[in-house]
């Protein structure tokens, strides 16, 4: 009975201090203001890994999803003769939850992995010890263009996925099922505001890419320097970052939408 | 050069990101960079404002000439109190019309319909309409069928 | 010898998850000449090389380098003292999305801002020295593991440092490959005047090239000198260790209960 007290005691240390190691870490990555000159390229080669590569995922999802929402919004509301309510449904959905959530969850599992197991592959490989070696902090040169390119890549891939998903939507309400065009965007545009809705979903996506961003380099970082060790830092990667995602976008939208 | 292109890649990248955010504004959400445009201000009371809420439409004949500012108790009368914001062309709203609050659809949102009267005068900007009707509450709608009331 | 010590180890203890690696170990390395540090495989060797370019923490105990006391150096004159030092890898350790080319300049961009010519000319000088000058267009993917090994120490050199290590340069080379490695260790110490640590458990390669080897095992010193003095050290132990028996004061079995009981052949006389 005491050592399962003991046990628990110690898991909850144990998880105190990972929180404490990620913060540390986190310090020490965004300590150092980068050289303009040197980390600049950096960050674009990052981006373009982070997020150009990203874009055909996040579209293809994008539009799926959109083309689901026409599909299912105009099968219920249509019992009640209200289909020309299906742009907004469709709006709502899509810039406040679906875009900035579905798209962390598409960037952890497409973007953090191979973040993960890239930064892990080069802890396994002394690659990151040899630059520590040679004088080149590794939390600036390698994690800090990785974390920012995560910051910033996500907010831009979710407002591409909610206007991809829009436009999948009215594919299939417009297009499909004759839904007049008119309608649709007038009631998306009277119950859609800017800054309760598309502004709150971009604060969103920023929170989401930074907290993806950083369990992805954490995680690498940490990880133990071996092929299995870098496997299951991938898969923490993607269960943290899901979780984490899911949790926080439940503690913002009460924060955000919840006072109506 | 390879950085060069991936620096062209990534700024059509960005670009796109900041386009799909304009979208947003401007298509989805109806931002509009003519909502500075003049508007003059209509008060109507009503007993019942329903599922009304700001931001919504306020329309004549189908045709939206405003919108909802604010939606406010009066504390003597125990009405609500609704202001709208009139687009300023629309300035010649007879002052008999009457505000209808009105639902688009069985479960659509709610709006303002302005049913226009025959009177000669026109509102002012700050006048209150003088007849009005509050929301269709369907529960009491029924609740009055069924007592046949 | 006390005078010229470039780097001085007293009574370092270091333990790491529970247990103890070196237990209050001293050492002087000379400046300018090839020191060995011998030992059998987990012995700590690799740590000790962290525990001299400050990657590792002593429990207890000093380390000094170039008169530096490493483990109380603040980040910063930590990162600077690091630039002269190189350190050659075991696996090499290229940064594996870079040209060998980029690989050799990678330290030339970071601290210093030499125009492009001129960080051309220091790498292919550099890759020349290690003899491939011809393979700089190559990724590191290219590279067979002896030639990585040569890229890495011409990036590790690329600076000019004062002292270089080597972790375990010989490990898994073919005969040829070890061969290059053993010339271009001893060219770069007499041509540069490095001070240069080796950490091998390859006794013939590390002897034929160091000036003074020490021998490591279970956290502790136990023979040192020049390889003529330990050749002729009376420990059994180093004996042992130099001359590959497989038994000795080492023993062969692991530390283990009673045979008999552990195969059930002493459960018949119960």
């Amino acid at each position: 009975m005491m050592d399962r007290i003991a046990g628990l005691g110690r898991l909850g240390l144990a998880i105190i201090a990972s929180f404490g190691r990620s913060g540390q870490f986190l310090f020490g990555v965004l300590a150092g203001v980068p050289r303009p000159a040197t980390g600049f390229p950096l960050l674009v080669k990052q981006l373009y890994a982070v997020g150009v590569l990203s874009l055909a995922i996040v579209v293809v999802s994008g539009l799926f999803i959109g083309m689901v929402l026409g599909l299912q919004g105009y099968t219920i509301l249509s019992d009640y003769g209200s289909e020309s309510a299906i742009g907004q449904m469709i709006a709502l959905t899509l810039v406040r939850e679906l875009g900035p959530v579905v798209t962390a969850l598409l960037f952890a599992g497409r973007a953090g992995s191979a973040l993960t197991a890239e930064i892990g592959l080069m802890k396994a490989t002394e690659q990151l010890s040899s630059m520590e070696m040679m004088g080149v902090d590794p939390l600036r040169r390698v994690v800090a263009p990785r974390l920012w390119a995560g910051f910033l890549a996500m907010p831009v891939l979710a407002m591409i996925f909610s206007v991809v998903g829009i436009y999948g939507g009215m594919l299939v309400g417009v297009e499909w099922l004759g839904v007049f065009e008119g309608s649709f965007w007038g009631n998306m545009q009277s119950s859609v505001d800017f800054v309760d809705d598309v502004l709150n979903g971009f604060i969103k996506s920023v929170v989401f890419g930074f907290v993806c961003a950083w369990i992805a380099v954490y995680q690498g970082y940490d990880c133990v320097p071996t092929s299995a060790g870098i496997s299951s830092a991938t898969t923490k990667t993607v269960v943290y970052s899901s979780l984490a995602v899911l949790g926080l976008d439940f503690v913002l939208t009460a924060v955000m939408f919840g006072d109506f | 050069m390879a950085q060069r292109s991936i620096e062209i890649i990534v700024g059509l990248f960005m670009i796109a990101g900041l386009a799909a955010l304009m979208f947003l504004a401007l298509q989805v959400s109806g931002l509009s960079p003519k909502s500075a445009e003049q508007t003059y201000t209509l008060y109507a009371n009503f007993n019942d404002t329903g599922g009304l809420t700001p931001r919504g439409k306020v329309s004549m004949a189908g045709v939206t000439v405003g919108s909802i500012e604010s939606i406010t108790l009066d504390r003597d009368t125990f009405q609500a109190r609704v202001t709208m914001s009139i687009h300023a062309e629309v300035d010649n709203i007879p002052a008999d019309s009457a505000a209808v609050i009105r639902t688009s659809g069985l479960l659509g949102e709610q709006y303002i319909d302005i049913s226009i009267g025959g009177d000669l005068e026109s509102l002012n900007p700050g006048d209150t309409f003088y007849s009005t009707q509050s929301a269709m509450n369907l529960e009491r709608l029924i609740s009055n069928f069924a007592s046949g009331r | 010898m006390e005078s010229s010590a470039y780097i001085r180890l007293r009574d370092v203890v270091f333990s790491r998850s529970g247990r103890r690696i070196f237990d209050g170990i001293s050492l002087d390395i000379p400046k300018g000449k090839v020191t060995a540090i011998m030992g059998p495989s987990g012995t700590g060797k690799t740590t000790l090389l962290r525990l001299i370019g400050g990657q590792l923490r002593p429990d207890s105990g000093q380390v000094s380098v170039a008169g530096h006391d490493v483990p109380r150096l603040k980040r910063k004159a930590l990162y600077q003292l690091r630039e002269k030092m190189g350190m050659l890898f075991q696996s090499g350790a290229l940064f594996t999305d870079l040209s060998v080319y980029e690989n050799v300049a990678f330290p030339l961009r970071a601290h210093t801002s030499l125009p492009e010519d001129m960080i051309r000319d220091i790498v292919l000088m550099k890759l020349e020295a290690v003899g491939l000058r011809g393979a700089r267009k190559l990724m590191p993917s290219e590279l067979s593991g002896g030639m990585t090994r040569r890229v890495a120490l011409a990036r590790s050199i690329a600076l000019d440092p004062e002292l270089i290590m080597y972790d375990e340069p010989f490990a898994g080379q073919d005969p040829i490959a070890m061969g290059v490695l053993v010339k271009l260790i001893r060219d770069l110490n007499s041509s540069m005047g490095l001070t240069s640590v080796l950490v091998s458990h390859d006794v013939p390669e590390s002897l034929s090239i160091c000036h003074y080897a020490c021998i490591i095992a279970d956290g502790k010193v136990i023979g040192e000198g020049t390889p003529e003095e330990l050749r002729a050290h009376p420990s059994e132990r180093v004996q042992q260790f130099l001359e590959g028996k497989p038994d000795g004061p080492v023993p062969f079995h692991y530390p283990s209960g009673d045979a008999a009981a552990d195969f059930g052949v002493g459960g018949l006389s119960s």
